[in-house]
């Protein structure tokens, strides 16, 4: 069945099996790979998205259920000109990225906490950052998410 | 190199391995470079038909290629082929600051590319490294030809990653030597293009450069003529206080790609005709496929075929989501090959019972320990250990796209050994090695499991394709990658120690048990006029795999956990008490004092608040980690702050290194605190990360101090030694914290006071 939304301001329809989870027709349909599959059940975070603005982890949403919405991925959150969100600025500042698997998930759930929280606190971060990252970035995505808010590193925030 | 994996191809082995049974391929994970440094050696330039062949697979038109690892455009654009793979540890990066540095290459114009999966591209210098960890004698190393060297290291075939040897082989030995000598080359060449002597001749960001005239010539003007030249085999390499790049903080390449969806892993790729295929393996590791109705799965939309194989049946569809679908539909009925008793308790009761009254397979250490134990006055004590099955949890998960046609197999994925993956691939569908072509892609995490002997998503993939007339993409799912691992092995040991009566340790003895032989990768670093360490081999029905600092976790866990417990045994302060077993004046105390110091270790602390320290030597990189921790009301540990001091002699890339060390703990601190798998009927208990924890954000230190000793020692690794001390200090924290003693990982709740 033919299903319609907006990508990152575009209009597009997908003729695909209502069932089939965001995640995929983001991947396969789209050909956006940015986006990453992790576990399929909502428990990594590789797969975050913003649907209508809200952090969504796109392998355990239907296509179907977003019939009509507004989704924003990883590819979608640099200016029209090219240039990097202040978040994925940050990223690359703060040398984040080991593997970078996990990173698009990472930056798109920091994204929506900054936008919810305008300057999250050290709690805030570790309420909303439940991504998992193999390699260990976490301090260091904790260091970025302080830095992209115009926040001075506190005592707690080592180098790493 | 007992078994080589590819059958087509020679291997030659001048030196055995001096002793043992069961170290074979993974010998060389060992930490202790024997012969890197110092600078006395030189590489073999002289296979003309590898540098051909190099040169076709890579030049372009208008760039020069150089020895195969490097090439020079005429634009000045550096080009550097990494025969490693970089599954995020940064290596590449590192890499070609090495050879950037000796070249005086403008680093802006620097690019580093992974080489070709092609023996032109084979690693020489590895080859040295590894020969000289196998055979314990540089000398008979050295002693050998560099043509047989290059023999050696073209056959092997050595594009493997692993053992933390990137930096301190390729990069100490190839990269630097063969920008050094490059660089002589392209002065040679602007000497006779501007007359003038190479005395008067200096080099800078890619010009060489003659102060007298004013004049200069572009590395790009000078290429050409380069190239042509003969290059020197042991050119002299940078006295490092000249260093512009190797030791600075530069940030790495590979990251602006991987913070806007760019950067393309294996699983993303994709071809116009492709399918996607998803599989489910025999629940029990060596069992097999008994049957199965395909039907249901051919009746979902999408799905066009159900392959099988010996013990696994695949699903291949138009889309991943319908191949899936279609996997759920089917009821294969497996064999449990036998394994139907297996469980991790019956391991555990195997394997106390093959300590206690079996053989151990091998013994190292010195001394006679039990004279020690069996001394008048002497009270030995004794403590018993545990740790499960670890998984990898690498973020990507298995994905691997082939394509045969014509009689040839293409391939496309991340995997960490790009020529075993194509012999490895030929084996399996029965072609030439030369009828495989595999293209390396980016890698999302490794840990080990990527490693080439553990890989049998290569074998799926080149049946597959044989039975397939378009290209596939086979998946695994995350269960797949859950319940199909080459973990870490599940292990158990008892320490047994005695004190002398100078309040010193007077003997020791760790009896471990477990499938691998951990004697050649552990450094035991403490001076004790008796030890013995005793490997009693055991091996369930589960594919155990080197995991991110291999034997180095468990040993490390056993031995430091157990000296803590000897100090407070002995009424002494922990760190104290491992100062006094290291000799005086070595790196080891060097690198616990400095740990101590930043740490603050021995002021007050906040009660319900524990340190805990450990000190391991792995891959010749000695690290020293504290860990202050508390303990949550349901028992679980609370990690407050962490401090490593690292020496692996020199760090190439201090922004990384620190990462890199970092992030080992953190991987420590996950396994140790929640990572177990379990088995029970022979299969795999876990599935996802709803039941294998990994440890996140909230739960990690938010502050952790990593601090390095630039000793200028023989280089040691970097991506591995940070993981091993973590996981007894925590433990050690938790006792300081509450008394409580924990040798079982992992730890969960068990630390209520």
């Amino acid at each position: 069945m033919a299903i319609d939304f907006k990508v990152n301001g575009k209009q597009v329809s997908v003729d695909v099996e209502a069932d089939t989870p965001l995640l995929w027709v983001l991947r396969e349909e789209l050909e956006m790979t940015g986006t990453k599959f992790g576990c399929g059940i909502a428990a990594c975070g590789a797969c975050s998205v913003h649907v209508d603005g809200a952090i969504t982890r796109s392998c355990s949403v239907p296509v179907s259920d977003i019939s009509g919405k507004s989704v924003t991925t990883i590819e979608g959150l640099k200016s029209a000109d090219g240039t990097l969100h202040r978040v994925q600025q940050a990223w690359i500042d703060a040398q984040v990225p080991q593997c970078g698997y996990c990173q698009s998930g990472q930056i798109m759930a920091a994204v929506a906490l900054i936008e919810a929280t305008g300057t999250p606190s050290d709690s805030q971060i570790d309420e909303a950052m439940t991504n998992i990252c193999r390699c260990g970035t976490y301090p260091r995505i904790r260091k970025a998410i302080i830095a992209a808010t115009g926040q001075a590193a506190s005592a707690q925030q080592g180098d790493a | 190199m007992a078994d080589n994996p590819n059958p087509d191809m020679d291997v030659f082995e001048p030196v055995k391995p001096p002793k043992k049974k069961g170290i074979k391929r993974r010998f060389f994970l060992i930490g202790s470079a024997l012969l890197v440094g110092g600078g006395a050696f030189g590489l073999y330039w002289g296979d003309s038909s590898a540098a051909a062949r190099a040169k076709s697979l890579t030049e372009t038109g208008n760039d020069h290629n150089f020895l195969s690892w490097m090439k020079i455009a005429e634009d000045d654009t550096v080009t550097i082929y990494s025969p490693h793979i970089d599954f995020g540890q940064g290596s590449h990066t590192a890499l070609a600051q090495m050879l950037a540095d000796e070249l005086d290459a403008d680093w802006a114009k620097v690019r580093v590319e992974q080489a070709p999966a092609d023996v032109a591209f084979a690693n020489t210098a590895l080859g040295k490294g590894f020969l000289a960890e196998m055979s314990g004698a540089p000398g008979v190393i050295n002693a050998l030809p560099t043509a047989i060297i290059s023999m050696i290291a073209r056959s092997m075939p050595l594009q493997i990653t692993g053992g933390s040897s990137a930096i301190r082989y390729t990069g100490q030995v190839g990269m630097r030597t063969v920008g050094a000598a490059v660089r002589l080359a392209l002065v040679a060449e602007a000497a006779d293009r501007l007359g003038v002597p190479e005395s008067e001749l200096t080099t800078a960001d890619s010009k060489v450069i003659h102060a007298k005239s004013g004049k200069s010539l572009r590395y790009g003007e000078l290429a050409a003529g380069a190239a042509q030249r003969s290059l020197p085999g042991s050119p002299a390499l940078k006295n490092p206080k000249d260093f512009k790049l190797i030791g600075k903080p530069i940030p790495r390449m590979d990251i602006p790609a991987k913070v806007d969806g760019s950067a393309l892993y294996g699983i993303d790729f994709s071809l116009p005709d492709m399918r996607v295929a998803t599989i489910a393996a025999a629940p029990a590791r060596g069992g097999k496929l008994v049957s199965v109705d395909e039907k249901p799965a051919l009746g979902v939309a999408g799905v066009e075929k159900v392959v099988k194989l010996d013990d696994a049946v695949i699903v291949v569809a138009k889309r991943y989501w319908q191949a899936h679908k279609g996997l759920q539909a089917l009821s294969p009925r497996f064999s449990d090959g036998g394994h139907n008793g297996v469980s991790s308790d019956s391991i555990h009761a195997a394997q106390q019972s093959l300590r206690k009254t079996g053989k151990p397979e091998n013994e190292g250490g010195e001394g006679d320990v039990d004279a020690a134990f069996g001394a008048p006055g002497a009270k030995p004590v004794t403590a018993d250990y545990r740790v499960p099955f670890l998984h990898h949890a690498m973020m990507e998960p298995f994905a691997l796209t082939g394509h045969y046609k014509d009689g040839k197999l293409t391939l496309w994925g991340g995997l960490q050994d790009p020529l075993t993956t194509r012999a490895r691939a030929a084996k399996a569908a029965g072609l030439d090695m030369d009828a495989v072509v595999f293209h390396p892609m980016l890698m999302g995490g490794g840990f080990g499991r990527r490693f080439p002997d553990k890989t049998e998503i290569v074998d799926q993939v080149a049946l597959l394709a044989k039975q397939v007339p378009y290209p596939v993409k086979l998946v695994w799912s995350r269960e797949e990658e859950v319940r199909h691992g080459t973990y870490r092995p599940q292990s158990s040991a008892q320490l047994k120690a005695a004190m002398g009566k100078d309040g010193k340790i007077a003997a020791w003895r760790t009896d471990y048990v477990q499938s691998g032989d951990a004697e050649a990768e552990t450094s035991f670093i403490y001076a004790i006029p008796a030890t013995s360490r005793r490997h009693f081999a055991y091996q369930s029905n589960q594919n155990d795999g080197p995991w991110r600092s291999v034997n180095s976790t468990q040993m490390g866990f056993y031995n430091e956990s157990f000296i803590d417990e000897l100090a407070h045994a002995a009424g002494e302060d922990p760190y104290q008490f491992r100062r006094k077993h290291l000799p005086e004046g070595s790196r080891h105390r060097a690198v616990l004092d400095m740990v101590a110091k930043r740490s603050g270790w021995g002021s007050a602390l906040p009660e319900g608040t524990g340190r805990g320290i450990a000190i391991v030597e792995s891959f010749g990189t000695i690290v020293a980690e504290v860990i202050e921790a508390s303990v949550r009301e349901d028992g679980s540990p609370r990690v407050l702050k962490a401090w490593a001091v690292v020496d692996c002699g020199t760090t190439v890339n201090p922004l990384n290194a620190e990462a890199q060390i970092a992030g080992g703990i953190i991987m420590g601190l996950s396994s140790a605190i929640g990572e177990e798998i379990t088995l029970d009927k022979g299969a795999v208990v876990q599935s996802n990360f709803n039941d294998y924890d990994l440890l996140k954000l909230a739960d990690a230190p938010p502050m952790i101090d990593v601090h390095f000793i630039e000793s200028g020692a023989k280089m040691g690794g970097i991506g591995e030694p940070g993981v091993p001390p973590a996981s007894p200090a925590l433990a050690n924290a938790l006792f300081a914290a509450t008394g409580k003693r924990i040798r079982t990982l992992p730890l969960r709740t068990q630390a209520t006071a």
